[in-house]
């Protein structure tokens, strides 16, 4: 088959809007599932959809979430508009949130958002620029 | 069928071949083409929703009947908690058991007693300490375990491997009489009524266990009429005595009632099957974390809810919560016994549950890609609006019907409509 074979998911996430949390990660899923994409595969991508909708709807201004999947690799890539994380490292320890009262009174904001997505993840990078915005890319490969 | 036994079949002659089922089943299992409605047998899980849609009763399951029952030289009938909410309170347990042994049978249990050791075995040796990953799963419906083996096998670690209260009373009561009857194994039929055709895939392709000691399942909607008639025959008598009962065992019929009587606080319990398949999906993506236990049924109210099963299911639900409160429990079984039964293994299961694979567009990844690629050119032609008139559950899985060449593009009215302006036109 050719290189350029590929499923290409792209999904809107808006800012606060917690009546559509989860549906990409759990029609990521299903498309998964009926790619015949292994078990455990699928639920790690899953796992970083859902973990990234979640960053988007509640620190963002609003962004999107673009899976694109081929025969050897799944890519998620979630990328938001703004307002930027001040200190990545800090971000990326277990535990550590910037998320408010009110968040977190709902369930969220643990601070295990971004170590949950790099621990599902075979790479995986943060890009943030203060003011911009936030690029969020995974990869799980997928193995022969 | 081989692999694919299923109890819930389809009567052609009575299936009109309306959209009725398709729009129901929670595993886009059933499509109609030629004005009948057919099942894929690998997607389906026999939850029983289509048999409960019906309008014209196509969709039926398959039991046993009581002829069956004389194959057997000593015949004996298994009574789950279900059954009893199906009669006014009044009636009273005995003769609700003595209506069931006039079909028959030389002897009759109630299953409630067995759900109790159930209880006991999962509290004192499967919630302790770390032997099953959290938040452990054991459900009497069988639909949970086959969903789970079939779309959530990740969740299987969860599953506690022991085989069901009807299985358990079956193995305890044949095994004695063997021992106080001298009869043979193979002499005694254990037959268990059904509410639900889930329950006889469950003995027909068993999971988890190779041989079993339940021998049939007879459906409970077959025999109301015999047993209202038997209950007519019993209303002289004050009351019938000789059978054992626990009011905590009867719990078991309702949804809640088995976590209930483990005495677990920690639990989820769900009922009706999208509400199931929405925690499983949760649980999978590792979003409920500080859950001990979950009970899940099919059928909304849990077994009382069954679709062979003739009281609406909230009456029923109501009465077997009064009669769990006013009939007395032994106590559970202790520590050691408990100990004693893990050891000889008699409920254990004793095979290794493999993972069912799902049913993808291509066994070949890269070619499922393709197929996806083709589903998706063909769905922007569909009119997205799943009315089901093609056959297919909706537009994404006609388009994937298409790719697979199960049906073609012309199935869709909408676009045959276009098709024939368009020849119209020249």
């Amino acid at each position: 088959m050719s290189q350029k074979d590929m499923v290409s998911l792209n999904y809107r996430v808006n800012a606060e809007d917690f009546a559509k949390a989860g549906d990409a990660s759990s029609n990521t899923k299903k498309v998964l599932k009926k790619l015949g994409i292994p078990s455990d595969i699928t639920r790690r991508a899953a796992v970083v959809t859902y973990e990234a909708e979640m960053n988007i709807i509640i620190h963002s201004n609003g962004g999107e979430i673009i899976v694109n999947i081929d025969t050897t690799k799944i890519q998620i890539i979630a990328r938001d508009y703004g307002p930027g994380i001040p200190d990545i490292d800090k971000a990326m320890q277990k535990g550590y949130s910037t998320a408010s009262d009110h968040v977190r009174e709902m369930g969220f904001g643990a601070g295990m958002g971004l170590p949950n997505m790099k621990r599902c993840s075979d790479e995986f990078e943060i890009e943030s620029k203060k003011g911009e915005g936030t690029t969020v890319t995974s990869i799980i490969h997928i193995p022969d | 069928m081989g692999d694919y036994f299923h109890s819930v079949v389809l009567s052609e002659d009575s299936c009109k071949g309306c959209t009725h089922c398709i729009k129901r089943c929670p595993t886009e299992a059933i499509r109609v083409g030629s004005g009948n409605a057919s099942i894929i047998g690998e997607r389906c899980i026999d939850c029983g929703e289509c048999i409960r849609v019906c309008p014209y009763h196509a969709q039926k399951a398959v039991t046993d009947d009581l002829e069956d029952i004389k194959k057997y030289k000593y015949r004996i009938a298994l009574v789950p908690p279900a059954l009893h909410g199906q009669f006014d309170t009044n009636v009273g347990l005995g003769k609700i058991l003595k209506a069931v042994e006039m079909l028959g049978f030389d002897e009759v249990f109630d299953i409630s007693p067995y759900c109790d050791i159930a209880s006991a075995i999962i509290k004192k040796h499967y919630l302790q300490g770390e032997k099953i990953t959290r938040p452990a799963i054991y459900s009497d419906c069988p639909v949970i375990i086959r969903i789970i083996q079939l779309r959530y096998p990740d969740l299987l670690e969860n599953v506690i491997p022991m085989v069901s209260p009807m299985e358990i009373a079956a193995r305890l009561i044949k095994t004695d009489i063997v021992e106080r009857k001298n009869f043979r194994q193979g002499d005694i039929g254990v037959f268990c009524l059904t509410p639900c055709p889930a329950r006889v895939t469950s003995i027909r392709v068993p999971i988890g266990i190779s041989l079993l000691y339940t021998d049939g399942l007879i459906s409970i909607r077959k025999v109301f009429a015999h047993l209202s008639k038997n209950l007519r025959e019993l209303q002289s008598l004050e009351r019938v005595e000789g059978y054992e009962f626990s009011g905590r065992g009867l719990k078991w019929g309702t949804i809640g009632g088995q976590s209930h009587s483990i005495g677990i606080k920690n639990y989820l319990a769900v009922d009706g099957i999208e509400n199931v398949i929405n925690i499983l999906e949760e649980l999978e993506l590792g979003k409920i974390r500080d859950m001990e236990f979950l009970e899940a049924y099919a059928c909304t109210g849990g077994c009382v809810g069954g679709p062979l099963l003739v009281e609406n299911a909230f009456v029923a639900k109501t009465r077997i919560k009064h009669l769990a409160a006013t009939t007395p429990s032994p106590k559970l079984i202790g520590k050691e016994k408990v100990e004693k039964y893990i050891e000889t293994g008699l409920f254990n299961w004793t095979e290794k549950i493999k993972p069912k694979k799902m049913v993808s567009l291509d066994p070949n990844i890269g070619k499922a890609i393709q197929k996806m690629e083709k589903a998706e050119e063909i769905l922007k032609k569909l009119p997205g609006i799943d009315c089901g008139s093609c056959g297919a559950p909706t537009c994404r899985a006609l388009a994937e019907d298409i790719v697979n060449g199960r049906a073609r593009e012309v199935d869709c009215i909408f676009r045959l409509k276009e098709i024939i302006s368009r020849m119209d036109r020249g």
